[in-house]
């Protein structure tokens, strides 16, 4: 275990609100994690004050979405040679305690999914949100013949397999990077498991959630795992194992 | 017989133009062979409408004028979704392109300023 390296990776636009609390509680966490943050075309100081925090900062010129910024991270872990990349969000959301877990799940796995829906998780989705987030929930479950529960979290591990396969293909439409990138992995044979995580309210930004972001969440995502399964088993140049 | 020359006229208004901004290098070949070959279809059928005429009754079209439309909407949604392809291709070349301007800006950054090793 002594040489393997991780890299934890925060996709970040406009966060100066939580950002270095979220790199102080990961490093306090996970000391032995390189913490990189992709600043994804922020306009305020969200760079700086990570900066200052302690992680590698790589700054996108433009805005390019979570899918994009996160290509970005699997192509800086893949040259910079690590073994696994967790990925986090900015916001606060998550708990970065439980980087472990999702670490460990990577023993069996080449991608471990935090999911939110356990029996004493705190989050709850109601309304359209809910019934779009089952419904991919099915299809995905089916297509991995093992269940994922929450295909949307943002909160996931990747390993050595999976940074190079992502680092080359990440889905970067606007809502369809974390359906669409679970669907590229189960496409080229990538194992998928899936943890319990602790969901917590966001600490700042405003959330992008309503019956309308439902319905387009749900169009799009249906849309990538479409494409995706009709590409019929897509391997991408280059070896994966 | 003055639609026929507003048709014409129109035709070589758009070939002429279309012609010299491939010239001045403003447009590239593959966009501009396109619409250089419907003008130049538009500009034969205003100055032989009986050809027209001749092709519909061939397909069975009772308005020769429908055709016309039919064919025009055909190949401007063929342009289109061409355009689209490209913009698509575009899009992810772009992309791509920004993640390495990202990543080698870290890189110097990483060299001319090396953070302090723990």
């Amino acid at each position: 275990m002594g040489l393997e390296r991780f890299l934890v990776a925060i996709p970040a636009w406009n966060e100066r609100g939580s950002i270095e609390d979220v790199i102080g509680k990961v490093n306090q966490h996970q000391p032995q994690c390189d913490v990189l943050v992709v600043n994804d075309g922020s306009t305020d100081d969200t760079a700086t004050l990570a900066a200052e925090a302690g992680a590698t900062v790589v700054s996108l010129p433009f805005n390019v979405g979570v899918g994009g910024a996160m290509r970005t991270a699997f192509l800086y872990a893949e040259r910079h040679g690590y073994q696994a990349v967790v990925q986090i969000d900015a916001d606060g959301q998550h708990d970065p305690a439980d980087v472990n877990r999702v670490l460990q799940g990577l023993d069996s796995a080449d991608v471990v999914v935090g999911t939110r829906f356990h029996p004493t998780s705190q989050y709850f989705v109601g309304g359209p949100r809910r019934w779009a987030m089952v419904l991919l929930s099915l299809a995905l479950s089916r297509m991995n013949r093992g269940r994922i529960s929450d295909p949307t979290s943002g909160f996931r591990a990747a390993g050595p397999r999976a940074i190079r396969l992502f680092s080359v293909e990440y889905p970067a439409d606007y809502l369809g990077d974390t359906v669409g990138s679970l669907a590229i992995a189960i496409r080229s044979n990538l194992t998928i498991h899936e943890t319990p995580v602790t969901m917590y309210f966001r600490q700042s930004g405003r959330p992008s959630k309503n019956a309308l972001w439902s319905a387009l969440y749900l169009g799009r995502a249906t849309l990538a795992i479409l494409a995706t399964s009709l590409k019929g088993g897509y391997i991408p140049k280059g070896d994966l194992s | 017989m003055s639609a026929q020359l507003l048709g014409a006229f129109a035709s070589i208004v758009t070939f002429v133009f279309v012609f010299s901004l491939l010239r001045r290098g403003i447009l590239r070949e593959k966009y501009a062979v396109l619409w250089l070959l419907f003008s130049g279809a538009a500009l034969f059928f205003s100055v032989f409408p009986a050809a027209l005429l001749w092709v519909s009754t061939r397909l069975n079209v009772a308005e020769p004028v429908n055709l016309l439309f039919f064919a025009t909407l055909v190949m401007l949604i063929l342009v289109a979704i061409q355009l689209s392809y490209e913009l698509s291709r575009h899009e992810a070349r772009i992309r791509r392109l920004a993640e390495e301007v990202a990543l080698l800006n870290e890189q110097l950054n990483e060299e001319r300023f090396p953070r302090d090793s723990d």
